[in-house]
């Protein structure tokens, strides 16, 4: 038992199935999938579908906090995208044809993979704080986007582009498609290449990866612009979702919510060792957070309550002072034990 | 003795430090070390790295928790939880990285904490015209009200001490403070100095400087490996004997040895592997030649501060060189990434196991194939079959605790440690390998393992720079010899019929090399 | 930008000689700079646009932003240091609701004054002590503040609750004549503090010690200084700003209103950092926050004035300059190593 409570999921998997139970007792039908038209629908299944655009910026998130960085304008990125995309469509005579969506989503992807390049060049070329470099764009991205649909929400009416947030194949929703997809890819490549050990080496000891000759300025490069890719694809999904490109909200404190599944699932913000699985865990905690406040009758909004309190408490797990000071006690509570033994 | 003498004249010690042992996991930093100081007296405090100087000043003045001892400040037994309550009881500290903060004034920097108030806000012109006044009596034309980072290091260095000098401290601890001036401004230190202690201040005087520990000490302390060696009263004693002192001579090594290295023969056939000509860099090393030849070792002996390590630095780019030119393989050559090094079958492993070396949350597997997937790239992982069969061989043939390749890097012990960083390097093949106290902090057995392996190494044609405080070990592996003090190579010659005492003689300058 | 090169000689060489003979110390230089852009796009409004050089246009952007200078204030101690405070919006609006549902509750007005700054305090202190003594991040405890505020908003009320206190409402529609112009309370309450601010950062051993943790927090220890008081007051006083900022916010908008604020710490980083502080701690002047906040404010009036420009040119325009700023701080710091 005490081996288990020390694996590293063990807190973030605990919350999350404790969340479930709690759905479970507050609504028997919670778990049930049933089979609509050939489509699946559940709760279940809108916990996955609402949370795929939050779990595909976390884990572009994970790579970047795992070399000790943090990314604040994923949220930025995901109004451009969408803007980008449904600008263009809205713009083009042929609208509603598959070739124009493709075309449309291309861009997007394109526009935020710069995106990713600029700050990605910021923080490892010009050697600005993370944080800071960020910033920038968390703050002008907005305008951006609203600036590319000029202050208006853009609708679009086109099937095929529908299809990514909305649509369904093999009776899955496609946004779950594509999170899951992604989060094979990054594992992949994280996992089978050796990316992820040389991420981690840059992360935990900079210096000491500099000297065994690792290319790290490349690599903190690399990260910005996956995660920046991203946040582009979630744009789509979250723009196909609605049919439309809402500059102002779309993606709003999506940025906060990434940070938080990727510190949930254990990976510490001061870099080194990351774990995909651990994000993928956070996500649907959020998510899962978000849907069951309103199910037991606490008002939607408070759900920051919670998740301030799930934050600072996994962060105090994690904390070594705060895991010493709790072992003291421990520990000098066995001593008094054995004392009157 | 005369400093016994004088004693006599005192009525106690400003500070006993005695038996004092600190611990860090897994390291006995000091054990059961004293350390006595009287009024008016400088005592320079002497030994390697990792001797436990900085530990023992840590410890006196409430950075370090101690495990074991006392330490008495004027006759009274006093625990120190912060350097604020040791400065509170006339303690100051001038630390080896100055400790300053440039964003701040001079003045500021100086009174930081204590800064004169009137109607509890700070009289900064009253602080200004304070600060200006140590200043003059320290001899230094500085503008108090100049901020303190547009001045060069040295200068800071001698703001940190005018600090320290106003605190009114009965006991003033400079942890090398020298390292960073030119002669001048030593000159001027020391009048302070002397000034102070005709005061009746203490002074303890950390430095690797051994002309200047002579010049103004009236006693030293030597530590080694975290111990107490011995106290010398200056006036009695050579430079020799305290080399000897710091660098001791660990006899059950010798024995435990293999003497497989023993033979020594000149290899300077061909032309060098690598050649560089008046290489250097502005602060750390002035201009080397040196060449090393194929299956060749080289030892490089000196003292902490020679220039060792930055020898080493530049021979493998981690720090690029001002000047001078370098050859490998006969070929003109600039470093200025390892990268470019690794390229070129150098390989250098660094006396900053920690810091410049262990990816401590890493498995022994990722630490030693680190340097061989960097050059290969990331989209070209080594195959796991390849992965396992190295790793293995390398945990065999090094004798790694725990055997396990999943084992993560922080459990490791340092000798262990030391061999991953080894095994890590070995697997890339290089035909150059820079070894910068490799044997340092890890226990008899694996040094002994180290050594057999350099030896091994060498035999099969790799070309070793060998850096080490520890002159047997030198002596043992080098085929050539190289000397470094104060920043420059001194002397260089075959190792034929050279002893310990010929290297101490030469690092203590008592034999001017004739080269 | 053409217009305001020519606005900026004409005021140098229109200057007395002793004025510019005197050569500042180099802390001021950002400041200066920061100065310099607001009188410049000062200078370029007033020729482009008619009205725009009455002085009521600065005033009225005092009177609108005196709020956000009082969380820039704020701001500044934290980022001093090294760190960030990323609750201070939500605590804003947390502010709002407690004053509007107190005063709602019949308490008096004075009394829940005390109230609101006493609980924008606690909070400070609670996210200062978990940042220092557990050793976690400032961005992910104030990340929490921010969502523990924003969700007791919430359970306060979920809607939005008017004030109807009359001390509340004729501060708020009090003004002080100043010849033909005018301000409001606000503005002195706003100044007030900045002065304060001023006092205590320079003049004072904690305010030292601010800039000395944010150059060194090693240094800092090693010179027995009170790094983990210091550390710990940057956000008592934050979270403190931060309840102020919500009294004056409550009283420009004269509600409790749990969506408002949102993005307000953005707004306080960013006048900071072109305030001329360095985000990495230990350089930067309370002035120069209030300078950066009178820019920011400059580019609204701006906006509100042409009314051809469309509002989300202030976003991209705030995030130009963040860049710019940025950018010149990396010039500055690395020449300094």
């Amino acid at each position: 038992m005490r081996s288990l409570t020390k694996h590293a999921l063990f807190w973030p998997l605990f919350a999350l199935v404790l969340l479930l139970v709690v759905n479970v007792i507050a609504t028997p039908s919670f778990f049930s999938i049933r089979v609509q038209d050939g489509h699946l629908y559940g709760s279940l299944i809108d916990i996955l579908r609402n949370g795929a655009p939050t779990l595909l910026i976390a884990l572009g998130m994970t790579l970047v906090i795992a070399t000790r960085g943090i990314d604040l304008s994923v949220g930025a990125i995901v109004a451009i995208s969408g803007a980008v995309a449904c600008t263009y469509m809205a713009g083009s005579p042929d609208e509603s044809t598959a070739g124009r969506a493709i075309v449309a989503m291309s861009m997007a992807v394109g526009v935020s993979i710069l995106l990713g390049l600029w700050n990605g060049f910021l923080v490892s070329v010009l050697g600005i704080q993370p944080i800071i470099a960020t910033l920038v764009l968390m703050t002008a991205g907005r305008g951006l986007a609203m600036l590319i649909t000029d202050g208006q929400i853009t609708t679009v009416n086109n099937a095929a582009f529908k299809k990514v947030g909305a649509g369904f194949v093999m009776g899955l929703p496609v946004a779950i498609l594509i999170a899951l997809a992604v989060f094979a890819i990054t594992a992949l490549l994280t996992r089978r290449t050796a990316l992820g050990m040389l991420i981690e080496a840059v992360g935990i000891n900079p210096e000491a990866s500099r000297l065994a000759g690792v290319r790290a300025r490349t690599i903190t490069w690399t990260v910005y612009v996956f995660v920046a890719f991203c946040a582009g694809i979630a744009g789509l999904m979250i723009a196909s979702n609605t049919s439309a490109a809402d500059a102002n909200s779309a993606g709003l404190w999506i940025e906060l919510d990434a940070i938080l599944a990727v510190v949930i699932g254990g990976t510490s913000l001061a870099g080194g060792r990351f774990s995909l699985t651990g994000t993928l865990i956070g996500a649907m905690f959020i998510q899962t957070l978000a849907t069951t406040i309103p199910t037991i009758g606490i008002p939607a909004e408070t759900n920051y309550l919670f998740k301030a309190v799930a934050v600072i408490a996994v962060c105090l797990l994690q904390s070594p002072k705060a895991r010493a000071a709790l072992s003291v006690r421990r520990t000098s509570s066995l001593h008094a034990k054995g004392a009157s033994a | 003795m005369t400093a016994e003498a004088a004693q006599a004249t005192r009525t106690q010690p400003v500070v006993e430090v005695s038996g004092v042992s600190v611990s860090f996991p897994g390291v006995k930093a000091l054990q059961s070390v004293g350390l006595t100081l009287w009024p008016g007296e400088v005592h320079a405090l002497m030994g390697e790295n990792g001797a436990g100087k900085s530990t023992l000043i840590k410890a006196l003045t409430g950075v370090y928790s101690i495990d074991e001892g006392t330490i008495l400040v004027g006759g009274e037994e006093r625990t120190f939880h912060s350097p604020a309550e040791s400065q509170a009881a006339g303690i100051s500290t001038v630390y080896q990285e100055i400790n300053l903060c440039t964003n701040l004034t001079v003045a500021e920097n100086m009174m930081l904490g204590r800064e004169p108030r009137s109607f509890g806000r700070i009289d900064t012109r009253e602080m200004n015209r304070r600060a200006g006044d140590v200043l003059t009596r320290l001899g230094l034309e500085l503008d108090p009200k100049s901020q303190l980072g547009t001045h060069p290091i040295a200068i800071q260095q001698l703001v940190a001490i005018a600090r320290a000098v106003d605190i009114d401290a009965e006991l003033l601890i400079l942890d090398e403070p020298t390292s960073s001036l030119d002669a001048d401004e030593v000159a001027k230190l020391f009048e302070v100095m002397r000034t102070l202690r005709t005061n009746g201040v203490a002074i303890v005087f950390v430095s690797h400087f051994l002309d200047q520990v002579f010049e103004v000490s009236d006693r030293m302390t030597v530590l080694r490996n975290g111990q107490f060696v011995g106290e010398y009263v200056t006036a009695d004693t050579t430079q020799l004997e305290v080399v000897r002192a710091m660098i001791g001579r660990e006899l059950e090594t010798l024995e435990k040895i293999e003497q497989a290295a023993e033979e020594h023969t000149v290899k300077a056939q061909g032309a060098p592997l690598l050649e560089v000509l008046q290489l250097g860099r502005k602060g750390s090393v002035e201009a080397v030649d040196l060449q090393v030849f194929e299956g060749e070792v080289i030892g490089v002996a000196g003292l902490l501060g020679s220039g060792r390590t930055e020898l080493a630095r530049l021979l493998f780019g981690a720090d690029t060189a001002d000047n001078g030119d370098m050859r490998v393989r006969s070929k003109h050559t600039k470093l200025r990434t390892p990268r470019q090094a690794i390229d070129q079958k150098i390989a250098f492993s660094s006396e900053n196991r920690r810091s410049e070396g262990v990816i401590e949350d890493l498995s022994i597997a990722d630490n030693m194939v680190l340097a061989m997937q960097a050059s290969r790239g990331w989209l070209r992982p080594i195959p796991a079959k390849t992965k396992d069969r190295l790793v293995r061989k390398y945990i065999e043939a090094l004798d790694i605790r725990p055997a396990d390749p999943q084992a993560l890097m922080r459990n490791l012990s340092g000798g262990n440690q030391q061999k991953v960083l080894l095994a890590r390097w070995l697997i890339t093949e290089p035909e150059l390998l820079i070894l910068d106290e490799p044997t340092r902090g890890i226990d008899i057995g694996a040094k002994a393992q180290i050594q057999q392996l350099v030896a091994d190494l060498a035999k099969d044609g790799m070309s070793v720079v060998f850096i080490s405080a520890e002159l047997e070990e030198v002596l043992r592996l080098s085929d050539r010899l190289v000397v470094m003090r104060d920043r420059r190579k001194i002397d260089e010659r075959a190792n034929e019929d050279v002893s310990v005492s010929d290297v101490l003689e030469i690092i203590a300058g008592e034999v001017r090399a004739d080269a | 930008m053409s217009a305001q090169a020519p606005t900026i000689k004409d005021l140098g060489s229109s200057l007395p000689d002793s004025i510019r003979r005197f050569t500042p110390p180099p802390r001021f230089y950002p400041v200066i700079a920061t100065f310099a852009l607001f009188i410049g796009m000062f200078g370029a409004g007033s020729i482009r646009y008619e009205g725009f050089s009455s002085p009521q246009t600065v005033l009225s952007v005092l009177v609108d932003n005196s709020f956000l200078i009082v969380l820039a204030v704020g701001m500044t101690f934290v980022i001093l240091t090294g760190g960030i405070d990323l609750s201070v919006g939500s605590v804003v609006a947390l502010s709002t609701m407690i004053a509007a549902s107190t005063l709602r509750a019949g308490w008096s007005a004075p009394l829940v004054v005390v109230a609101v700054l006493l609980t924008g305090s606690v909070l400070g202190l609670l996210m200062g002590l978990v940042i220092h003594y557990f050793e976690i991040q400032p961005f992910i405890v104030t990340l929490a503040g921010m969502f523990l505020a924003r969700g007791l908003c919430y359970v306060i009320s979920l809607e939005s609750i008017p004030i109807k206190n009359e001390t509340f409402t004729s501060f708020a529609s009090g003004t002080i004549e100043l010849g033909d112009y005018f301000i409001t309370p606000s503005v002195v309450v706003a100044l007030i503090v900045l002065v304060i601010a001023a006092v205590v950062l320079h003049m004072t051993r904690f305010g030292r010690t601010v800039y000395a943790v944010g150059g060194s927090e090693q240094s800092a220890l090693l010179m027995g200084l009170a790094v983990a008081r210091t550390k710990v007051g940057v956000y008592v006083i934050s979270g403190f700003c931060s309840a102020l900022a919500g009294l004056l916010f409550s009283i420009y908008t004269l509600s409790g209103y749990n969506l408002g604020a949102v993005g307000m710490e953005l707004d306080a980083i960013a006048a900071v950092v072109i305030g001329g502080t360095l985000l990495t701690g230990g350089s930067g002047l309370v002035l120069g926050s209030a300078v950066g906040v009178l820019v920011l404010g400059l580019i609204q009036s701006f906006i509100s004035f042409d009314g051809t420009l469309s509002s989300w040119w202030t976003k991209i325009t705030i995030g130009v300059l963040l860049l710019v700023f940025v950018l010149i701080q990396r010039l500055f710091t690395r020449r300094a190593v």
